[in-house]
């Protein structure tokens, strides 16, 4: 069962790649069949939570285990692909080559987040990152869009390399296994070591701050790659990772004060990018840095089921987001929001959706990201003060960003737009919408314990009435009066751009990658082949020496005598034809006499 | 059996020279089914090899022990294990490969087909030789077929590459030479007998003789292989040679110098092999990180590919360093690195074998290797471009390919004995990730800027996309691969421990 799982969207994504422009027209119905499908097996595993494993490497086996967080993460990731792949259904352009990759993209999340060894973890993590580069890149014409995908899998392949590290390290430690689940246990040092590797590559892949440049080129892809990459699949990957690994990182506290510290502040600079960003795709994409900081901050407080809510919340949330952006790209051609100004009112279907789930995402009373948040802002008021303050300016934040997007798209305007939303288009937000709003029932105590339960076997702090109560007059605040004041957000260049994070990146590493590349290029010509080739002339210069100087004399002494010895003496120069098959003659000549004096010497023994 | 596996290629050769007027199309689909019938014989070995290795040691399957050169005791003795066996199968698939893409080849097909047919014989038997004179000749043997092909078939400065690429590997095989006679004399009773010598450890406890044996075998080898910084005839080489040539020189002739290390090197020089981890474990650093950066800053699609093979060999250097590091400590990861080391060498087979035929069909349409001459590709070539893509993911190890299980095992297995070596060699997988990406990206990606080329021809899809195929096999199922190569490589734990 738990193979089917992973094997439909797989295999189907590949049979679909292999099969390229022929497969076109039958791409959408097989994606969304493939999706269902996985939908359904989800549910079951879900309920039935089996565990299988094949033996692999020497000593380490490829294994798949639904737990509890597994479960609520396989479901979370099925939901959003069928939502997903039906609107793309509605998008002529998006063939077969679409279709395969998302599958395979979300199969390898699925297997991400059901390994139970390194190997399993990292093959899936690491092809997930190879999906989202062609479908970043997917209108691969564009060389813009095109260096964006390699930009994006060359930041996560380079803290991917955490988990080579840590997989090494384990096996240092004694985890001959590599178990994900026997990483705690491991002792000091290595298990350090292994920490860092983990948290290294959860941080990139999640676009963490510094890493966060990576998600803001993703937005070069089509809206339902956004829509998918942002919310259940790769971002949240790295989440869902350090949640999964919260063991080892409550036994390495430096490693948890990192990750709580970079989810943190995170959540707040990254929501500061995204008050300041005019393109709505853009501000949707730094909030996703700043909406999955507050995971990695509940991971990093031991917050396992808080942050999972948060995970769950949020996936149901960006996906509407998104998908309404798409949406409005798809039926104006605009992603500005000046641009955008009262497209709600145009199309009221996805404008509503986009309103409930940005609500949401403001953290407004009672819909869900206000209940999951609260529950992070919980396990970080249990930690430290200052983390809880740091935590909510960026839930403050948070409402502010949502609040200028709504309050632009809900904006009066004279002017008439033109463009329509297909139907397949609209099919898909409701539903999702309804999700997102719904899941404020987790602020029910019991409903919380009973998802606590399913998730973690420890239970954190739940926010008291006046945390509750606090976040949600902020949120309330802050959109209130962003939403009246709209037009005077402040927007300096430096949050515009990204904190200027891909500049610095580019900077720092990849312009002195690619000199010290050429400075070893020239090197290697000059310096290692020019010693090779010096030493050839050497040898070459010397010969003629040989042959001009004593040659010469030999020869001298040769004419002298008779002439059979000049005979000889032609003879002598003769090998030295300058063609290779004549050296080799004489080198198997040599050889054959060495043989003969080998044999000569061990017969004198 | 083992015989008639290494030498059909050449009987095939003699004959195809013997009989005269052939018609070229029966030269090309005689070489076609000879190489057919060698993958054919190859997978029969492979079924039929029976593990004999456990307990003792030193099995080997369909072994032949003849007379030879009695005088200095070297004999015709052959045998594969779990080791060789992988490789016999590599160097049949790439062969019969290379005889599909050369299909429509029409310059002299007939001197071209009997070459790559003796190379053939001589890369088997390289593989399955089991006496140091005998590894020797066919070691040798190969230098000059790839000296024929580079000089006959090549590009533009075909001569003078060839030219560098023969002096150089045959100093580098002289050196090996002096290696075996120094390990022949310290024999008692001398010999050349590769089973003997691993059993005696003739050098054990001889400090400076062995280590200076140990240099020259290793220098050998790793000219060969080839190691930074003896690896600047490779890129000339690859550069001027034609397509089949390439993937032949990069797949199978590599491999020669690897699989030295792990059939000479490492058994038979055990405890000097130890002593020296930390350097051979420095030369493949150097040689990860140095092949990736300057391969990097290539603008030559076909010279680039040859540096990443500097690259991917100084994985295997470095894993067959760090076997000998972690030998004493933790069983797991030597054989981790010694199977990983294995893996590797076919893994590079496969993929980069094909990368060159890829090649080959680049420079077929566009007249170049140059980079920059190129752009857009993908939009009237999807075939080409989809199975550049995946070669070219295949090589910058990602999961799903047979690289990938080469590469994890390497630095798994190496971590616990090198840790700040293999940390570091990890670099090289994000250079080549880079470095792949922005060639694809200058080949096949945005506007398109030459006029239309031609797509792959089924010959070439044929030829190029079961190596592929067989990468992915690998990648996903690497079970039957290594069932054959983890007791063999456990062996080579045992041997290189003593």
């Amino acid at each position: 069962m738990l193979w089917l799982l992973v094997a439909v969207p797989l295999l189907a994504g590949g049979a679909l790649l292999l099969a390229g422009r022929r497969a076109d027209r039958f791409a959408a119905p097989i994606g969304i069949m493939a999706a269902v499908i996985a939908l359904g097996t989800s549910i079951t595993v879900a309920a039935r939570r089996p565990a299988v494993s094949a033996s692999y490497l020497d000593g380490v086996s490829f294994g798949l285990n639904v737990d509890g967080l597994s479960a609520v993460m396989v479901i979370t990731v099925s939901v959003v692909l069928v939502a997903v792949l039906v609107f793309a259904a509605g998008e002529p352009e998006l063939n077969a080559r679409f279709h395969g990759l998302m599958l395979v993209f979300a199969g390898a999340m699925l297997v991400t987040v059901t390994a139970t060894t390194f190997v399993t973890l990292l093959m899936a993590w690491e092809v997930m990152g190879a999906a989202s580069y062609a479908l970043i890149g997917y209108w691969w014409r564009e060389s813009r869009r095109a260096s964006s995908g390699t930009v994006a899998f060359l930041t996560t392949r380079g803290a991917d390399l955490g988990l080579y590290l840590a997989a090494g390290a384990a096996l240092a430690g004694g985890a001959a296994s590599l178990g994900l689940g026997d990483l705690a246990s491991l002792p000091d040092g290595w298990r350090d070591v292994v920490a860092a590797g983990v948290v290294l590559a959860a941080l990139g892949k999640s676009a963490q701050f510094p890493f966060s440049f990576w998600l803001s080129r993703a937005m070069d892809g089509p809206s339902p790659v956004s829509a998918l990459l942002h919310s259940a699949t790769m971002v949240a990957a790295g989440g869902y990772l350090l949640l999964r690994l919260q063991p080892l990182l409550g036994a390495t506290p430096w490693a948890a004060a990192v990750v709580a510290w970079g989810g943190a502040l995170t959540a707040l600079l990254l929501g500061a990018v995204a008050v300041a960003q005019t393109d709505l795709k853009q501000l949707l994409a730094a909030s996703t840095c700043a909406q999955v900081g507050f995971m990695v901050l509940a991971a990093g407080t031991a917050g396992v089921a808080a942050g999972t809510g948060q995970l769950v919340a949020h996936a149901l949330t960006k996906s509407v987001l998104f998908l309404c952006a798409g949406a409005w790209l798809t039926a104006l051609g605009a992603k500005t929001l000046p641009a955008l100004r009262g497209v709600a009112r145009r199309f009221p279907v996805v404008g509503i959706s986009f309103t409930v789930a940005a609500v949401a995402l403001a953290g407004v009373p009672p819909l869900s990201i206000w209940a999951t948040k609260d529950h992070v802002l919980a396990n970080a008021w249990h930690e430290s003060t200052p983390l809880y303050l740091v935590g909510l300016a960026a839930a403050a934040l948070s409402a502010a960003y949502a609040a200028r997007a709504v309050a632009l798209v809900w904006a009066r305007e004279p002017n008439e737009l033109p463009g329509q939303v297909t139907r397949w288009h609209q099919a898909a937000l409701p539903p999702l919408a309804a999700g997102a709003a719904l899941l404020g029932v987790l602020a029910v105590p019991t409903v919380w314990q009973r998802f606590a339960e399913i998730v973690s076997v420890q239970e954190g702090p739940s926010p008291s009435w006046w945390e509750l109560l606090v976040s949600g007059v902020v949120a309330l605040a802050v959109a209130g009066a962003v939403a009246v004041f709209v037009d005077k957000v402040p927007a300096p260049a430096a949050l515009r751009g990204w904190l200027g994070l891909e500049t610095a990146a580019r900077t720092l590493v990849a312009k002195p990658l690619d000199a010290t590349a050429n400075a070893l290029a020239r090197f290697d010509d000059r310096v290692v082949d020019g010693g090779v080739r010096t030493s050839a002339a050497l040898g070459a210069a010397f010969a003629r020496v040989v042959d001009n100087r004593v040659e010469w004399t030999v020869d001298g002494l040769v004419r002298g005598l008779a002439r059979m010895f000049r005979a000889l003496g032609r003879l002598a120069r003769r090998p030295q034809t300058g063609q290779l098959h004549h050296y080799y003659a004489q080198a198997v000549v040599a050889l054959a006499v060495l043989a003969v004096l080998l044999l000569m010497l061990s017969n004198g023994r | 059996m083992l015989s008639i596996v290494v030498f059909l290629p050449l009987a095939v050769a003699a004959v195809l020279l013997a009989v005269p007027r052939l018609g070229d199309a029966v030269v090309r689909w005689t070489w076609v089914v000879a190489s057919a019938v060698e993958v054919v014989l190859a997978v029969v070995l492979w079924v039929g090899y029976r593990d004999n290795t456990a307990g003792a040691g030193y099995g080997y399957g369909y072994e032949v022990n003849r007379r030879w050169i009695p005088s200095v005791s070297s004999g015709y003795h052959i045998g594969v294990d779990g080791i060789s066996l992988p490789l016999i199968a590599l160097t049949a698939v790439l062969f019969l490969a290379c005889a599909v893409y050369s299909l429509r080849m029409t310059d002299r097909i007939r001197s071209f087909a009997v070459l790559f047919l003796f190379l053939e014989t001589v890369c088997l038997g390289v593989f399955v030789s089991l006496d140091l004179i005998l590894f020797f000749v066919f070691f040798d043997l190969s230098i000059v077929g790839m000296y024929f092909v580079i000089a006959g078939w090549g590009h533009r400065d075909r001569v003078r590459a060839a030219l560098q690429f023969f002096l150089y590997t045959f100093l580098g095989s002289l050196a090996l030479l002096l290696g075996f006679i120094g390990l022949y004399l310290a024999a008692e009773p001398n010999t050349f007998d590769m089973v003997a010598l691993t059993e005696q450890n003739p050098l054990a406890g001889k400090g400076t003789v062995a280590a200076l044996v140990l240099l020259a075998i290793f220098v050998g080898l790793a000219i060969k292989t080839p190691t930074v910084p003896f690896h600047t005839w490779l890129p000339p080489a690859h550069t001027e040679a034609p397509a089949a040539g390439s993937a032949i020189l990069a797949g199978v002739l590599l491999k020669l110098g690897t699989y030295g290390f792990v059939r000479i090197a490492m058994p038979m020089l055990p405890d000097t092999w130890r002593d020296w981890a930390w350097a051979i474990i420095a030369v493949g650093v150097v040689s990860v990180l140095y092949g990736a950066l300057v391969a990097l800053a290539q603008q030559n699609f076909k010279r680039m590919i040859a540096y990443t093979s500097v690259n991917h060999m100084g994985y295997i250097v470095l894993a067959v360093g760090a076997a000998g590091l972690v030998s004493t400590s933790d069983e797991q990861a030597q054989s981790l690195a010694s199977t990983g080391a294995v893996t590797q060498m076919v893994s590079h087979g496969l993929i980069t074998g094909a990368l060159f035929l890829l090649a080959g069909v680049l420079y077929e349409r566009g007249g170049t290797y140059d980079l920059g001459s190129y752009g857009g590709l993908a939009a009237s070539t999807p075939r080409f471009a989809g199975l550049t893509a995946v070669a070219a993911f295949a090589s910058l190890g990602l999961p799903g390919f047979s690289g990938f299980i080469a590469e994890f095992q390497i630095f798994t297995g190496s971590l616990p004995g090198a840790p700040v070596a293999t940390a570091l060699s990890f670099l090289g997988i994000l250079v080549t990730a880079a470095l792949f990406l922005r060639a694809f990206q200058r080949l096949f990606l945005g506007p398109p800027t030459k006029t239309v080329a031609a797509d792959l021809t089924a010959t070439e899809t044929v030829a190029i996309a079961p190596l592929m195929v067989l990468a992915v096999v690998l990648g996903l199922f690497p079970r039957f691969l290594l069932d054959l190569v983890e007791p063999a490589a456990h062996t080579l734990g045992t041997l290189v421990s003593r």
